[in-house]
């Protein structure tokens, strides 16, 4: 099946492709990023429509896709969450952080791996997973709701209920 | 600059010297160009774009700028190793992808200040001839990159990027390019090769040194945040007047990012070297926890070599040699290095008598298995393999031979590797189990010595015969 990108989002990504004069497989990480943020997760159709659109093998796509952890294969809940798992924000408490918002939200990590790091809510609301360093040391915890940014998360049930 | 109010609460330290930070939690500041221009900004731009751009190379050289990225190395002459008579085009990249676990500095600037980047960047680009240029920032920064891109636009419309800036004819372009979660994109030949749309294997130097071969096999210039950030101050000051901050081949500002066990948390920009270890502790962020004594400081971001709280440090020569303990180490590239560790990114962890040092060292491990690129063997598999052990002593399940293994599986990964990921990742270890050696083998379980067997290994050694 092939994808459906709306002809804005088409557009934007266009504009993005000329930010790489010298080399457009450049725009992969950009366009991949329109893509995720558009579809929640990057399909096999949407590694396709950038080879396409960049005119590279699908594998040039894929490889990046695989790679970085910031680009997902399968769908997130409606929100998704990133916890902060390292020393500086672990020591502040983002494990206990992790734990208390799964207990929040029903989530099960029970499934969790490293290739296949996000786990979903029963309700499909929230999804999560642990991020490496988020580069705010000193106001730990912290975490990433989408694209929002938390920090000194001590109260799960405001953090959540700001999301509806 | 008496006149600057910060917001309440948020007042530097009176033993800071804000330059870089000067605008971080300024009262009525925002990140518009108008804010900015309204507090002479641009000027800089202005002064360093009627200068000869090999002038501008020698006022940073002469300021004696140190890359604040981690490495420490002189800005000024890694633009200097850009080829002679080169006729391809120059590429500059500002590295943003700031992800050392402890350094939260750049992050700030970002969403502050970001006017400031742009204009030394673009005094940067003037300096070393890039007509294009990138700031590769970290995907968790979403919000950074928005402003950022607000910022150039602003610039744009202002006639400080483009064509023919400031009708001098030279053009510039700025582009924000989103990374994807991946530390080792900090690394500079990684970073190259992500922005050329790849995995971000980092490249074998040499011949890959990115001044002569970066972007696009073009000659490239990386640099950090604060460092780009630095070329404008040292444009408005002097390179002689810049360098009389700090202390001798330490000069300048930078911004320390304190995070831990003390009671304040927070960043600090101080001149390199005039302040202590004990004075960021004690004085800086209000001390540690009540009740609690310093056991152990990570100085330089998580790849920095642990420090113990009860060690003496030998530093100086001849005359000049003293010891020292770990209060009084001054915060400088040079001292941090006689120290046996290294001033880094500025990334300063604090660690009290409640933390155990088999769960901080693991914490540290399970990072680094995660980031190793996966490229050289050694990094690949013995990152992993360092993790696995710590996570048995974690758990109670560690033979006390497993701590020499430990080490033994860091010494062969540290010094074998393309890039300098493979110490960043072996350091913490070879450090913690050497600094505390006697914690992590309490924390195995003797018993396990011989009856300790992986039944699959067992399996596949008897199908071998």
């Amino acid at each position: 099946m092939a994808l459906e990108v709306p002809s804005e989002l088409e557009k934007e990504i266009d504009d993005r492709i000329t930010h790489y004069p010298v080399s457009k497989r450049s725009a992969v990480l950009p366009v991949l990023h329109a893509l995720q943020h558009h579809f929640g997760f990057i399909s096999e159709e949407s590694v396709e429509w950038a080879a396409t659109k960049l005119e590279l093998e699908p594998i040039k796509v894929l490889e990046v896709v695989t790679f970085y952890p910031g680009f997902r294969q399968s769908a997130p809940g409606k929100y998704h969450i990133r916890v902060c798992r390292t020393l500086s924000c672990a020591m502040a408490g983002s494990y206990e952080l992790m734990e208390s918002i799964c207990k929040k939200a029903e989530i099960d990590r029970s499934g969790v791996t490293h290739h296949d790091p996000v786990a979903v809510s029963r309700d499909g609301k929230f999804s999560i997973e642990f991020a490496e360093c988020l580069a705010s040391c000193g106001t730990g915890p912290v975490c990433l709701v989408e694209d929002d940014f938390h920090e000194a998360v001590t109260d799960v049930d405001a953090l959540l209920s700001q999301y509806k | 600059m008496s006149q600057i109010k910060y917001i309440a609460g948020k007042e530097p330290h009176a033993n800071e010297t804000r330059v870089v930070f000067k605008n971080v939690d300024r009262e009525g500041w925002d990140p518009s160009i108008e804010t900015y221009l309204k507090d002479g900004g641009y000027e800089q731009q202005k002064k360093a774009f009627k200068m000869e751009p090999g002038d501008i190379t020698s006022e940073v050289k002469t300021a004696g700028l140190r890359g604040r990225g981690g490495a420490g190395f002189p800005a000024g002459l890694k633009w200097s190793f850009l080829p002679p008579n080169n006729d391809k085009p120059v590429y500059l990249i500002c590295n943003a992808d700031e992800s050392e676990p402890g350094t939260f500095k750049d992050r700030y600037i970002i969403h502050q200040d970001p006017h400031q980047l742009i204009e030394g960047m673009a005094i940067s680009c003037f300096a070393v001839g890039a007509k294009l240029a990138y700031i590769y920032i970290r995907e968790e920064f979403p919000e950074g990159a928005q402003i950022l891109e607000t910022a150039i636009a602003e610039a744009h419309r202002n006639g400080f990027l483009g064509k023919d800036i400031l009708g001098t004819g030279f053009d510039l372009e700025i582009y924000v390019h989103r990374g994807a979660g991946a530390y080792i994109c900090g690394e500079e030949t990684g970073l190259i090769e992500s922005l050329e749309g790849k995995r971000p294997y980092p490249r074998i130097k040499p011949p890959y040194f990115p001044a002569a071969m970066g972007l696009y096999l073009c000659p490239t210039i990386v640099n950090n945040v604060e460092t780009l950030c630095h070329v404008k101050h040292i444009i408005g000051m002097g390179g002689e007047n810049w360098s009389k901050t700090g202390t001798p081949n330490n000069t300048g500002t930078r911004i320390l990012c304190v995070s831990g066990d003390v009671e304040k948390p927070g960043y600090f920009e101080v001149q390199v070297g005039k302040v202590t270890l004990g004075e960021v502790i004690n004085n800086m962020c209000g001390g540690l926890k009540p009740g609690r004594k310093l056991k152990a400081v990570i100085p330089g971001g998580s790849s920095a070599k642990v420090l113990r709280a009860d060690e003496t440090f030998k530093i100086g020569k001849g005359d000049d040699a003293k010891e020292i303990s770990i209060w009084d180490i001054p915060m400088d590239f040079d001292t941090l290095a006689a120290c046996g560790s290294m001033a880094g990114s500025g990334g300063v962890i604090i660690m009290d008598d409640s933390r155990s040092m088999s769960w901080v060292i693991n914490n540290l491990n399970n990072f680094y298995a995660h980031e190793s690129c996966g490229q050289c063997t050694p990094c690949r598999e013995g990152s992993l393999w360092m993790k696995k052990i710590t996570d048995r002593v974690v758990a109670g399940k560690a033979a006390p031979s497993d701590i020499d293994q430990l080490d033994a599986v860091a010494r062969n990964i540290d010094g074998r590797t393309i890039c300098a990921f493979g110490e960043a990742a072996s350091w913490p270890t070879e450090s913690f189990v050497e600094k505390f050696r006697d914690e992590l083998i309490a924390d195995t379980n003797p018993e396990l010595e011989d009856a300790f067997v992986n039944a699959e290994a067992l399996t596949a050694a008897a199908n071998l015969k």
